[in-house]
């Protein structure tokens, strides 16, 4: 099995014994030295490779294997210079060996030696000769070496500029610029004629201009759209700079703020707010709007320019024309493909530069805006849409465009359309990550499409999850926050919804669902269509719920165990717990007031997912607990639904965690000191329904096939009535009653109501405990009801009320001598 | 524009499905059962920023930090396969000798995104590419063309089934990891994503060379 093969190998190069490994060096040792190196030099190299790189720590190699190795990176035969290189990247290089990269001339480096060097530099004091020797041999490229050695050196270049980008001097960046533009602009515009391609082996001669990707002859400039039977070298360098432009502008731009401060301020500026220009003669021109600068276009004089504005003319001009081109029809499949790659390059290039030199926004906006008409009505070109609408944000404000169609295609039809093209959604969610400060405010309708929005998380929500993360809070607002609830707790649905929609497009109306999956059937049945429909909304603001949840839910019930929805009800938990940490910090306590409503009604009210119930709860309880405790009159304001809701025995039962807390809740701030509207009336109230509860769960057995109630929620229940009655001293007498009932009823030793033996135990003690406390009223309320400067920070300080005293008086009352 | 990594992630031929019981982040099962094949990092070992933090790192240790950069986003990108199977509920198939071309089309693909720190110093996308039991990934910059590097890694993966016969019996992956050092000098040099229309490719291609079908195995003495 390949498998199992790969898996021998491995463990073979792993477990070579260090006798075994000597021997094989000095084998290979002696065989480099010969000078014809055939198939068992390559075949020894191979294995040499699989040696290194099969084991994480690192193996050196003896010094004079080493050395041979490296001339061998050198060698005529490329396949050598391959297995060297590859060989010594997984080593370390020989300490006094230490490469002097002052005297290296890349033009006598192969690639593969230089990609070597590179990986093997260690800072940019190594780094930055090399990247001048590197422009340099660019520079003289014409009067050096044979040229076609030279076309790696733009990659590596670029290469050396991501990683250390502080190597690249002024100096360099006008050379660079200069050729980059002879490069862009001024390839040949005819076939290879002799040899000297990138590639020896073109067998073409002919003579001929090159065409374009529908098959007509060219009639302009060569670029990366352009074919022809076999390409020369300036061809090639022509696809290498395109390749690296974007790169190289977003590079320089840096280079340059940082090294000329003269204006860093103006450029920043320009770069942030894109409203001011940064000379004077640029003001002028955007004060008078477009035509002027049109004029300004089609100056001929771009040779006089300054190198970096001559390339961004020439950039700007390429892009214009790879736009153009991107129009005609590809004859190959795959080059269709890279027309819409060359598109999200253009715009991308074109963005940068507006960027860079705001004067540029009012002749570029009308070639990216034909361009939006061109392709905004066609989805399949989503992708390059997206690199357009950031064009649209940053730029256009300043060139007065209104921009609302584009922001109706990408929030609304974006997601509702194509949710499942995973590469589209990724790169949506970044796009919208990378502009979350600022896209508030320019869209300001933004927060309003998060039905739409989470269409895509519904989908895929292992891999978005995380973008999610981010940008849940910019959705949450107040305006938002009720409806948005229900929408994440409705998301399995959601999922379930999209497989269904996608389902029937698949299948035919007409040919029954062979598995007969009834959701389909309901999804596809008008009487339910607006239930559906209510779930697919693009947008807020219709509703923040529908009355017939429980029917939905029934409809989708066999959906619980898809992947798809299992996936997507994993993720709700952690996105509830972002909306309650956001919305805590915005809400005012009526809109807390009401989630906390929604808390209660959808306790019940959720798709039966496996265990997606119980973690909600769990969410819930947890948010239900630190909304209490930092508004405490939310209790007594809401004190009417928490009760019908504690008073419900089900809830016991069914939802044990929450009913927990809810009680909790209830005992610890339905006191006069949380809010002075907490009446005897509402104590007295909520004691009752917590009695009737406690009382019948603990005098008769589950519910036939119930299992018995959680010990929790009974001492839960035992101390919210003493918390209670500590209150309203009139109510003691009754739980004194109850609790010494509860110990003549458990003196048996078991209960109907509890199985464990332990867990009773356990109960009628804390049931003791509270009895005795509450024999003295005074006490108990100091010890249930804490007034405020107990529970306060600083009084652990004061002698007088400090804890190790309260506990010693506890201690004495509960276990009496 | 710059390619930070190429990999290419071995996935266990039986691990169709992996259940993922502890939520949707967290490793998978199967990840255990994954192997990396081949991986490829362009550029310095370390890049400035990094260096400036850890001026005292050996050069041993910032092999193994690459090497385990490498397995985490081996791992994280077997999760996104085996979840996105899981989730849209396709079987694996055996694949017929001679059908390649068709497995490479059916190909699922999809991206993860690596959080800055997790595992490297920026932010990453993880474009992945699954076929059959094999993964190939190329780990991409905030700023690269993704559709590019789409269309990049496609061809890649077709070169790589198509030359050392990935799909099949054999381990030549291992041994002739050669061959693919070849296909990145000319399709990805040095991490370069170049925009190739077919001509270029076909002149790339043509002078690859193609491998017969061997079996090996190491043999060091």
């Amino acid at each position: 099995m390949f498998s199992h093969g790969s898996e021998s190998l491995i463990k073979q190069a792993r477990d070579i014994q260090e006798p075994e490994l000597q021997k094989f060096y000095s084998r290979l040792t002696k065989l480099l030295q010969g000078k014809d190196l055939g198939l068992e030099a390559v075949d020894s190299l191979q294995r040499l490779h699989l040696i290194l790189s099969a084991t994480k720590f690192t193996r050196k190699l003896p010094p004079e294997l080493h050395t041979r190795l490296f001339a061998l990176t050198s060698s005529p035969s490329e396949q050598l210079q391959i297995l060297s290189s590859a060989v010594l990247r997984e080593t370390l290089p020989l300490c006094d060996q230490e490469v002097n990269y002052t005297q290296i001339t890349p033009s006598l480096l192969n690639t593969h030696a230089s990609g070597l060097l590179l990986s093997q530099a260690s800072s940019t004091t190594t780094l930055s000769p090399f990247c001048a020797q590197l422009v340099r041999s660019l520079e003289n490229r014409h009067s050096e070496a044979p040229s076609h050695s030279q076309t790696h050196t733009l990659p590596i270049l670029n290469s050396v500029l991501t990683h250390s980008p502080e190597c690249l001097t002024e100096e360099h960046v006008s050379v660079l610029s200069k050729k980059l533009v002879d490069w862009l602009r001024y390839a040949s515009i005819t076939q290879v004629t002799s040899p000297g391609g990138f590639f020896s082996g073109s067998r073409s001669r002919q003579p001929g201009p090159i065409a374009e990707l529908d098959g007509t002859v060219s009639g302009d400039f060569f670029t990366v759209l352009c074919v022809g039977l076999s390409f020369t070298d300036d061809q090639w360098m022509n696809v290498y700079s395109f390749s690296m432009l974007r790169n190289w502008l977003l590079t320089y731009y840096s280079v340059s703020n940082c090294n000329t401060t003269g204006d860093t301020a103006a450029r920043l500026q320009c770069s942030l707010s894109l409203s001011h220009s940064h000379s004077p003669s640029n003001d002028d021109r955007s004060v008078d709007g477009s035509v002027i600068s049109m004029v300004s276009a089609t100056s001929s004089s771009s040779r006089l320019l300054p190198p970096k504005e001559r390339l961004r003319e020439k950039s700007f001009q390429y892009c214009q024309r790879v736009i153009e081109q991107s129009d005609r029809k590809a004859q190959k499949r795959a080059d269709a493909e890279l027309q819409k790659a060359c598109l999200v390059e253009a715009v991308c290039i074109l963005d940068a530069l507006c960027l860079e030199d705001c004067s540029l926004v009012y002749r570029v906006f009308p070639c990216v805006k034909a361009l939006y008409g061109r392709l905004s009505s066609d989805l399949s070109y989503a992708r390059v849409l997206l690199p357009i609408a950031q064009f649209y944000l940053n730029h256009g404000e300043m060139a007065a465009v209104d921009c609302e169609a584009m922001w109706q295609l990408v929030f609304s039809r974006f997601p509702a359309e194509l949710f499942n093209d995973s590469l589209l959604a990724h790169e949506f969610l970044r796009f919208i990550r990378q502009n979350i400060q600022n896209l508030p405010l320019k869209v300001p309708q933004y927060t309003r499409f998060f039905p739409n929005l989470l269409k895509l998380l519904a989908w895929d929500s292992p891999t978005l999850v995380d973008d999610y993360v981010d940008l849940l809070p910019s959705m949450v607002t107040t305006g938002t926050a009720v409806e948005l609830l229900h929408t994440l707790l409705d998301l399995p649905c959601l999922s379930a919804t999209l497989v269904l929609q996608q389902r029937s497009v698949l299948l035919p109306i007409t040919e029954p669902s062979a598995r007969g999956l009834q959701a389909l059937d309901a999804f596809r049945n008008p009487n339910f269509r607006g239930l559906f429909l209510f779930l697919l909304r693009g947008e807020a603001g219709s509703g923040d719920t529908i009355d017939r949840l429980s029917v939905l839910h029934e409809l989708l019930a066999e959906s619980a165990d898809w992947p798809r929805v299992v996936q997507c009800a994993q993720t709700v938990p952690v996105l509830l717990h972002i909306f309650f940490n956001t919305i805590i910090k915005v809400a005012d306590e009526k809109l807390l007031a009401q989630l906390i409503l929604v808390q209660l009604e959808r306790s019940s009210l959720l798709l039966n997912v496996p265990n997606y119930m119980n973690e909600i709860h769990r969410v819930f309880s947890y948010h239900l607990l630190k909304l209490c405790k930092l508004h405490p009159s939310l209790v007594v304001d809401q004190s009417h639904d928490l009760l019908e809701f504690a008073g419900t025995t089900s809830n016991v039962y069914n939802k044990e965690e929450l009913y927990t807390h809810v009680v909790w809740v209830l005992g610890e701030y339905l006191s006069l000191s949380c809010d002075s509207r907490c009446s005897v009336r509402h104590i007295t109230s909520c004691f009752e329904a917590l009695e009737a509860v406690l009382f019948e769960i603990t005098s008769s057995a589950p519910p036939p096939g119930g299992v018995c109630p959680n010990p929790r929620v009974v001492t839960t229940l035992m101390s919210a009535l003493a918390k209670l009655a500590s209150r309203s001293h009139d109510l003691i007498p009754r739980v004194s009653l109850f609790l010494s009932k509860l110990r003549t009823s458990s003196r048996g030793g078991s209960v109907s109501w509890c199985s464990d033996e332990d867990d009773l135990v356990a109960i009628v003690t804390r049931g003791e405990e509270l009895w005795s406390l509450l024999k003295t009223p005074g006490v108990a309320q100091s010890v249930l009801t804490p007034p405020a400067h107990v529970t306060k920070p600083q009084w652990h300080r004061d002698t007088n009320v400090a804890a190790p005293l309260q506990l010693r008086t506890l201690t004495r009352l509960t276990q009496p001598q | 524009m710059l390619v930070n990594f190429s990999g290419f992630v071995h996935l266990s031929r039986d691990g169709a499905v992996f259940p993922d019981p502890h939520g949707v982040r967290g490793e998978c099962a199967g990840a255990r059962d994954s192997r990396v094949l081949y991986s490829r990092v362009f550029g310095p070992n370390e890049s400035e920023s990094e260096l400036n933090q850890t001026q005292e790192r050996i050069p041993e240790e910032s092999r193994l930090l690459q090497k385990e950069r490498v397995a985490v986003v081996a791992r994280q990108v077997r999760s996104a396969v085996s979840l996105s199977r899981d989730a849209s509920g396709r079987q694996l198939v055996e694949v017929v000798p001679g059908e390649e071309a068709l497995a490479l089309q059916e190909a699922d693909s999809g991206v993860v995104r690596l959080r800055m720190g997790q595992p490297f110093p920026g932010e990453m996308s993880a474009l992945w590419l699954s076929v059959l039991n094999v993964g190939f990934t190329l780990v991409c910059e905030p700023h690269d063309n993704l559709l590019l590097a789409e269309g990049t890694l496609r061809t890649l993966a077709r070169l790589c089934v198509e030359h050392l016969h990935m799909l099949g019996q054999g381990s030549e992956i291992l041994l002739k990891s050669n061959r693919v050092d070849f296909l990145l000098s000319r399709l990805l040099p040095h991490g370069q994503l170049l925009f190739l229309n077919h001509r270029f490719a076909q002149s790339l291609e043509k002078e690859t060379p193609r491998a017969p079908h061997t079996c090996s195995t190491v043999e060091a003495s």
